[in-house]
């Protein structure tokens, strides 16, 4: 029988199979944020240990950073304390910091790709679920808790239990102004939020091959809202050409040998899979999502379903109360006071470009308050350079510094109680982007479009 | 970590599916160094009101309700792979969380904490919430060595699965960290592969 993508990958990095199933598994590349990553530091202080392999960790500051003036001092203290922590962290331990003011900074799930330090045929971990963005690479990578990086700092490894497999076909193409945000939305609204648990999901078809490796991210990204550990797609020419010259990529004839070995990655005809869908590309158009959370979604055509396939009575009632909706309910042209275009999802050069095109001499509805938070350093500075940041100021958008900001509102940008937010962020959950928020998924061309009009609108009418 | 013994406990409900982490302990808590004190903020926007007043009709705030047991809707914990919601749990006084299915991480981040996810099926589960709602002060039994999980009043015992290695983690106390630190001069040996698939050094 014929191996999967992803049995290729998890074999070449299994260090021993254990009693019960259990496998140590070795991790090729870890990254850490100020976050998830102050307790691991604590306990390898407790047991007097080293970070086993500095080389192969890289530390950021995303979470908890402000958007705005961060050549200054942080105010929060808290906040303060977190990243001050990170940087006595990896000064302490010898891990490199692309802290506030680096030219490297940015989210983690960014920087990685866009400094070629993620590659295909990796295991990647993070202490953050969006790990599974670096998938879009034909990387097995996945989300941990703390003691999971504490347990990656000290030995490079962790114990696993090899998760079951999944394919997603999508043949056909997408429509003009659907994006792959909207493709992941629609499987998720096919699937629910629990669809996927236990699975590593590889998504494949002509639909994917046709994405550029931005927009692969996004659909990787997503993998953990469909209960996923993590979502891949091979790597084809398109990969290769991304990593090609990159900060960390392999260059001269390195490259070439790597390449090689990469066309190598794919699944056999005749692997098998626990479990496999398949779904038409042409079936999805503008999404969005009515609930909290990301498998509560609709066609932007659609009304608020009366029931839900994949939640229970009761919670379907529940999600439905807090974000003010009502069954049957058509959210065309209904008001909305936020759009936050930004996030591991939807916060890279690509994503700005496609904003920035649609809102260029157009503005902001008055009563909307617009922000556009780029992923990362090289990001902002390429959009600023390319005149993005300028179109999208003139235009009525905030255009801030990099970082996780209104995605989950660590940091003062928050939406307040009540708001409808429309968000190319990854999760509607209650109270993420702050507490009451009502936060409505969409794909960064729908937010710059309901941003422009200040409601729900189809973005399609105005291409 | 403590070593998981045999609970006998009443049960605190909570019929919603697809509680995710974000609820279990919202974003703006996570900002603390260490691990202690986050069963504070447990649940924190459904426990209190923007004000911090209690909002009674929330079942850890009921008078009636209590236990070390927590059941919950289907997916439990799903969301961010913030480790902070098990601390949570635990430094709140959970000991169980039952469930007919539990997200990914969340169930490592439980297990890595001493608190034991027990898996059930639907139809067990939507029992337990009714025997609950017919009796508050109704008691189960938790077995860990012998796998069973028992509703003592309905006499019906549910055996769940939980794999061998973790069991006896819980069972004795032990860290997954410890057992990978022994298995250092293995691991040393595998970085010095000839990986077929990609070589990273």
């Amino acid at each position: 029988m014929g191996k999967t993508l992803f049995d290729k990958i998890w074999e070449a990095h299994v260090v021993k199979q254990i009693e019960g199933g259990r496998e140590i598994f070795y991790i090729d590349k870890h990254f850490i944020h100020e976050v998830t990553s102050p307790q691991a530091f604590n306990g390898l202080r407790r047991r007097s240990l080293p970070v086993l392999r500095p080389s192969q960790t890289v530390a950021t500051a995303d979470h908890n950073v402000p958007t705005i003036n961060q050549h200054l001092p942080i105010i929060e203290p808290l906040s303060k304390l977190q990243v001050d922590t990170l940087i006595k962290n990896c000064a302490d331990f010898g891990v490199e910091l692309y802290g506030l003011g680096h030219e490297n900074q940015g989210i983690v799930h960014v920087i990685g790709p866009e400094l070629g330090l993620t590659q295909p045929g990796m295991t990647i971990v993070c202490g953050d679920s969006h790990t599974s963005t670096h998938g879009a690479f034909g990387c097995i990578a996945f989300g941990i808790g703390t003691s999971q990086v504490e347990q990656v700092l000290a030995t490079q490894c962790l114990l696993q239990m090899k998760p079951k497999k999944m394919r997603i076909n999508l043949d056909g193409e997408l429509d003009k102004g659907v994006l792959s945000k909207d493709l992941i939305l629609y499987l998720l609204s096919k699937l629910g939020t629990g669809g996927a648990t236990g699975h590593f999901i590889e998504y494949a078809g002509s639909a994917i091959s046709a994405l550029s490796m931005e927009a692969r991210m996004t659909v990787c990204n997503m993998s953990i809202e469909l209960g996923a550990r993590g979502g891949m797609i091979a790597p084809d020419e398109k990969t290769f050409e991304y990593i090609k010259g990159r900060t960390f990529s392999p260059s001269g004839s390195a490259f070439h040998e790597a390449v090689e070995k990469w066309k190598n990655l794919f699944s056999d005809e005749d692997a098998e899979f626990d479990k496999e869908y398949s779904f038409d590309a042409n079936e999805i158009e503008p999404m969005l999502t009515y609930g909290t959370n990301p498998g509560m979604g609709i066609k932007v055509t659609e009304l608020v379903p009366s029931q839900s396939d994949h939640e229970n009575e009761s919670s379907f009632k529940k999600a439905l109360e807090y974000m003010g909706l009502k069954p049957g309910q058509n959210l065309s042209e209904m008001q909305i006071e936020h759009v936050f275009i930004g996030s591991c999802t939807n916060s890279r050069i690509e994503d700005l470009r496609l904003v920035a095109e649609f809102v260029k001499g157009k503005k902001v509805a008055a009563h909307v308050k617009a922000s556009i938070v780029p992923g990362s350093k090289r990001v902002e500075q390429q959009a600023i350079k390319e005149g993005i940041a300028e179109i999208t100021k003139a235009a009525g958008f905030e255009f801030r510094q990099p970082g996780c900001s209104a995605c989950l509102g660590m940091n003062d940008d928050k939406v307040p109680a009540g708001n409808y937010c429309v968000s190319t962020s990854n999760r509607n959950f209650e109270g993420r982007q702050g507490p009451g928020a009502r936060t409505i998924l969409v794909s960064p061309l729908t937010a710059a479009s309901c941003a422009i009009e200040g409601k729900i609108v189809d973005v399609r009418k105005f291409l | 970590m403590e070593k998981f013994e045999i609970l006998k406990s009443t049960a605190v409900p909570l019929p919603i599916e697809n509680i995710d982490t974000d609820q279990i302990i919202p974003a703006r808590f996570l900002k603390a160094v260490d691990r202690n004190g986050f069963g504070e903020n447990l649940f924190r926007d459904w426990r209190y009101d923007q004000e911090g007043k209690q909002k009674m009709d929330f079942v850890l705030n009921s008078t009636v309700l209590n236990g070390k047991i927590l059941v919950a809707g289907a997916n439990f914990g799903c969301g961010s792979s913030r480790e902070h919601a098990a601390w949570a749990l635990v430094d709140y006084g959970f000991k169980v969380i039952v469930s007919s299915y539990f997200a990914d991480i969340f169930k490592s981040n439980a297990l890595n904490n001493g608190l034991l996810p027990v898996t059930v099926s639907k139809s067990y589960l939507a029992e337990v919430f009714q025997t609950i709602g017919e009796n508050p002060n109704t008691k189960f039994e938790v077995d860990l060595e012998s796998q069973t999980f028992v509703n003592i009043k309905k006499e019906a015992t549910f055996s769940f699965e939980i794999d061998p290695y973790k069991k006896m983690c819980l069972l004795n106390a032990y860290d997954d960290i410890d057992f990978l630190i022994s298995q250092k001069e293995e691991i040393e040996k595998f970085e010095e592969r000839d990986c077929k698939v990609v070589s990273v050094k």
